[in-house]
């Protein structure tokens, strides 16, 4: 008898030991992550001005117009380009990929999510920037990045096509509908919201990513020109990389602003995304 | 039909892309592959030969003189950087799944799971400022000399503890950021199962923890070591925030926890520049033999890893 409830307290004193260090471990990457957003936040504040808003980079002083702005254009560009072949690749997979393509496809863009960004950003220098002679432009940079968001894009939009009970495609085929009608009328409009949560996860990937670019992209003081090819374009997280290793408190400044920016952009991002996909009808989080 | 055509030829966009950056890559890193042989893997002299000599013919290259090209300390870099960043991750992962799914109100432990998986959100290059300016001046002043007092028995644990840039500094952040991929797919993996697992454990006269960590958790051990795999792929191909704290060792091999390290990805992005002054070229492409390298452990780590699981989980994405 007293064997036995000693073996409870045992028990006991074991379980509360395990919840006491699993929660330990869930704290530390708590304040971890509290650190890293105060750190950013309280330093970008004190960084930010309205000259960062209205000025292009000179030297390393000046404002962030060019690099906000590249951001957007690089950013923008890479997710319609990466949207248009994403959600049409994912439309195969969910509603035609039960073949040998389909499972090829799915298990390739998995593996291709994993391929580390720099070797995406090599590849982009050696192809388009050296070898059709683009040199550090806005379409290199724009497509190695939305070669990067594709698998991302493919997949989110199989699984929201997939969440969508297939009853509602048996009634509009037994309508009259073809396959397009089918995919533009009645799956697209339903899985919107779950498209649209894969794609702005995606930008906020593609919208942080540094080493990808240094070398498609390039860097530039000046604002884009509307040119396509040969001519380097400005981007926030080149300012992070490359001033704070300058010695020099304006350009300590510029980098702590443009990380403001950039983790601000990409939060703001996350929550919106989290929002579609809470106020969706099809949602299941 | 000619609808399903269209939609097929862009999902064959995916495997092609895929295909022509093997190939690219591939070629372009073929002169340096055929130069370097085995050398490549093992020697640890990164050279890229005297600039201001002439070319000279060896093995059937043209090259400057006095040019190799070996990586050995950037592997070793590489998998001791993310070995370290795996072996702290996983515990963190596992123990704050296991709170989040088990211990907190399932409301609560959404928001706060949410969270805490916003650090796989944060870019690595803002790892790395954060890095820069908090972590390794912290860790260099107040942490690594009491460690290395404290763990002065152990081998790799002892002074000199250095810059703070370095090979722990660089566990540190990795795993920081792979982290939520462990906790976010076994947090999903664990609140998938069924109610009566649970109460059937607790009528047993479990305690809430046995139940967990006995009933729960090794039903779940597959999905458990893909996602660790995933981080681990994810450890060994970061660029920016180990290119940061790194210390960007060149030519020489980490005599303890603490020494200055390089690894492939980041030397790709710090040596880019110098190989580009080779007028023979053969550096570059041998930087691109770095890529091919990654590339094909990439491709190795997540095949396996897709296999294990099978089908993606939206959340592991």
């Amino acid at each position: 008898m007293i064997a036995t409830r000693f073996w409870i307290r045992w028990r006991r004193f074991k379980s509360a030991l395990g919840w006491t260090l699993s929660g330990a471990a869930f704290l530390a990457l708590a304040v971890a992550m509290l650190q890293i957003l105060f750190y950013v936040f309280a330093k970008g504040f004190t960084s930010l001005s309205l000259k960062l808003f209205t000025e292009n980079t000179v030297g390393v002083g000046g404002g962030l117009k060019n690099a906000i702005l590249g951001t957007l254009l690089l950013s923008g560009v890479a997710m319609i380009l990466s949207a248009l072949v994403g959600i049409a690749a994912g439309l195969y997979l969910s509603e035609y990929g039960e073949g040998r393509l389909g499972s090829i496809t799915r298990f390739l863009s998995d593996v291709l999510v994993g391929v580390p960004s720099i070797v995406l950003g090599f590849v982009g220098y050696v192809t388009l920037t050296v070898w059709l002679r683009w040199r550090f432009s806005l379409a290199a940079g724009a497509i190695t990045l939305a070669v990067l968001m594709l698998p991302y894009i493919v997949r989110s939009t199989e699984l929201a096509l997939r969440r969508i009970a297939s009853g509602i495609r048996e009634s509009a085929y037994a309508l009259g509908c073809r396959d397009h009608q089918v995919v533009f009328k009645v799956l697209l409009k339903a899985a919107a919201p779950g498209i649209g949560t894969g794609i702005l996860l995606a930008l906020a990937i593609s919208a942080g990513e540094t080493a990808p670019l240094l070398y498609t992209a390039g860097w530039s003081n000046y604002g884009w020109s509307g040119r396509l090819i040969h001519e380097p374009v400005a981007y926030l997280t080149y300012v992070i990389w490359s001033f704070i290793g300058e010695p020099f408190h304006s350009a300590h400044a510029l980098a702590y602003a443009a990380a403001f920016l950039i983790t601000a952009l990409i939060l703001l991002i996350n929550l919106v995304a989290r929002l579609l996909i809470a106020m969706s009808p099809h949602g299941n989080r | 039909m000619w609808f399903r055509r269209l939609l097929s030829a862009f999902a064959l966009l995916v495997p092609l892309i895929l295909v022509a950056i093997a190939v690219f890559l591939v070629s372009y890193a073929w002169p340096a592959l055929r130069f370097n042989r085995f050398d490549f893997l093992l020697h640890d002299i990164w050279n890229i030969g005297n600039q201001y000599a002439a070319p000279i013919r060896q093995r059937g290259a043209t090259i400057m003189p006095g040019a190799r090209f070996g990586i050995f300390f950037l592997v070793v870099g590489t998998l001791a950087s993310a070995l370290i960043g795996l072996l702290i991750a996983f515990p963190l992962g596992l123990g704050a799944a296991l709170f989040l799914s088990e211990a907190v109100p399932r409301r609560l432990g959404h928001l706060v799971s949410f969270f805490v998986e916003l650090l796989a959100a944060i870019p690595s290059v803002v790892f790395g400022l954060w890095g820069i300016v908090f972590l390794v001046p912290l860790l260099s002043h107040h942490v690594y000399p009491v460690l290395a007092d404290t763990l002065y028995f152990l081998p790799f644990f002892r002074r000199p503890t250095g810059s703070g840039y370095g090979l722990l500094t660089s566990g540190l952040i990795l795993s920081l950021m792979i982290v939520p991929f462990i906790a976010a797919t076994l947090r999903d993996a664990l609140q998938s199962q069924s109610h009566a697992m649970r109460e059937a454990g607790i009528s047993l006269g479990a305690t809430r923890f046995e139940v967990a960590t006995r009933i729960l958790l090794p039903g779940q051990k597959v999905a458990l070591a893909g996602a660790t795999m995933l981080a681990f792929g994810r450890a060994l191909g970061e660029t920016m925030a180990v290119l940061m704290v790194s210390g960007n060792a060149l030519n020489y091999l980490p005599q303890n926890i603490y020494s200055p390290i390089s690894t492939m990805a980041a030397f790709i992005v710090a040596q880019l520049d110098s190989a580009l002054a080779d007028p023979t070229g053969m550096a570059v492409r041998s930087l691109a033999e770095i890529a091919v390298l990654l590339l094909l452990i990439s491709l190795l780590v997540n095949g396996i890893a897709r296999v294990m699981i099978g089908t993606l989980k939206e959340h592991a994405l």
